[in-house]
């Protein structure tokens, strides 16, 4: 129920099939012109994943944005909050709905999957376990766009705060971040952050390790997200 | 649940937003074929107090109960049992009225076919056959105002809250509107929020006067105006007042203190 008018909300509007296009455009932009595809002379997909983690943070809150700061701005947030229907369910079919768009935007990038196995024979396995772990970075991403996305009315602000905290995330395993925490952090606490970070579990199903634990790590932020996003919504009512 | 009891109560309900206390020990009753009409000025606690009833907002102390369920401890019973138009009658404007009501329907439990069933006596009695297909966002105030009392009703719930359910109509809306509130009247228990006093003389079993969060009144409209200070004839009246409109000034100046 919820899950069908979410996924139907986007495409209301042009906004879905504008944001199709857009995410396929700079998807093969980046890996054809910027990562020079052909150059490279190698049949796989490493050159188009190696950007999704940089696209998708600034994609995705905008996916997310609008999740609950829209629900707010309408004041339909009222009406949900007041149906006997337990929050949970809101918030998870809502996040499925921005997950399964998100999944579609992947899929219209299948062509390339299709190009590079005309061109050459890359190894299917990777590209098929490095989309799952591409949609599960997404997933992420909107899990933390979606509860940022219930603090405020303001769909600009969502989109700001969802793009912050997705940063930090893509960053954890630079040495940016690293070295701001190193001279003082234990070395449990380096070690946590640096297993925060996106793209390392990201590069890791990539390169062809399929790793559980990327996959946990993601699945598992995800749930947390979920869960913090229905505290945030109990949390209001008693503001 | 045995009838006489009150379907909805609230026990000394308190809200307070950071410094401010919004609601200020209210308690009532309200028993079914009762309409309440909930009067105050602006600011003055009702859509907070139909909020915390409507379990939107949790008290910061105090209990409120629908058909004789806790709004707090258990929450999803007492929504099964009420209606709620919350102000300005919020709706998603992408969606159509009938794609509107059939979300609401579903959500809230309804099969398939009770839902079509529902809707197709809703249709008739808040007359949205004209708009049934057309989006939200393109309605007048309003058809928006009557979706939302529809929405309200999907389910024949045995409390109705509604917040301000005329503001922004035109006069024949008001009656219509009020003329289907008295029509659901004597199955339910009914509270409408509103600062039009004619209203409350047009629709209302008993009158709950709300100033800075306080209740000042519970009454039948007729007690309350008699509440009204008696004009003296030699004053010539600059506005013209309505007695209501004297007794409200009465009740509501005095405890503010202006």
């Amino acid at each position: 129920m919820i899950f069908r008018r979410e996924f139907a909300a986007y495409f209301a509007t042009p906004l879905a099939a504008v944001f199709l296009a857009v995410f396929v455009a700079v998807s093969a932009g980046m890996t054809f012109f910027v990562s020079s595809f052909f150059e490279r002379s190698q049949a796989d997909l490493s050159t188009f994943f190696t950007w999704q983690p940089w696209l998708f943070l600034v994609l995705m809150p905008a996916i997310g944005m609008r999740l609950w700061a829209e629900e707010r701005r309408l004041g339909t947030i009222e009406l949900l909050m007041t149906l006997p229907v337990s929050p949970w369910k809101f918030v998870f079919g809502k996040w499925l709905a921005a997950f399964a768009f998100a999944g579609l935007a992947l899929v219209f990038t299948m062509p390339l999957w299709i190009t590079v196995n005309v061109l050459g024979s890359p190894d299917n396995g990777v590209i098929f376990a490095s989309y799952i772990g591409a949609w599960l970075m997404a997933g992420a991403f909107l899990a933390i766009a979606s509860c940022i996305s219930a603090l405020t009315k303001n769909q600009v602000l969502a989109f700001i705060g969802a793009v912050i905290v997705g940063f930090l995330f893509v960053m954890a395993g630079f040495d940016l971040v690293l070295a701001a925490g190193r001279p003082w952090a234990p070395d449990v606490i380096v070690q946590a952050i640096a297993s925060m970070s996106f793209i390392g579990h990201f590069q890791r199903i990539t390169d062809g390790v399929f790793e559980a634990s990327a996959l946990v790590f993601f699945i598992s932020l995800i749930a947390f997200a979920l869960w913090l996003n229905v505290q945030i919504l109990d949390a209001r009512k008693a503001a | 649940m045995p009838d006489g009891q009150a379907l909805v109560e609230t026990r000394a309900l308190i809200k307070k937003f950071g410094s401010v206390t919004a609601v200020d020990n209210v308690s009532f009753t309200v028993e079914r074929g009762e309409v309440i009409g909930f009067l105050g000025p602006n600011g003055a606690g009702k859509s907070t107090t139909m909020k915390i009833i409507a379990g939107f907002l949790e008290p910061t102390s105090g209990d409120a109960f629908v058909a004789g369920h806790d709004s707090r401890r258990d929450p999803i019973a007492a929504r099964r049992h009420l209606g709620y138009l919350p102000e300005g009658a919020p709706a998603y404007p992408d969606m159509t009225v009938a794609d509107f009501l059939g979300f609401v329907a579903g959500l809230r439990g309804l099969s398939p076919r009770q839902t079509s069933r529902r809707l197709a006596e809703l249709v008739e009695s808040i007359d949205l056959a004209e708009v049934w297909n057309r989006r939200i966002e393109a309605l007048s105030k309003g058809y928006k105002r009557r979706v939302g009392i529809a929405q309200a009703l999907v389910h024949d719930p045995d409390v109705l809250i509604l917040d301000e359910p005329t503001d922004g109509l035109d006069p024949n809306q008001k009656h219509e509107m009020r003329a289907l509130i008295r029509t659901l009247a004597p199955s339910k228990a009914i509270i409408v929020s509103t600062h039009i006093l004619e209203e409350v003389e047009a629709i209302c079993t008993r009158a709950i006067v709300i100033a800075r969060g306080r209740k000042l009144a519970d009454t039948t409209p007729a007690a309350l105006l008699a509440m009204a200070p008696p004009r003296d004839p030699h004053v010539p009246q600059l506005v013209k007042t309505t007695p209501l409109e004297d007794a409200f000034r009465h009740i509501t100046l005095e405890q503010t203190g202006v």
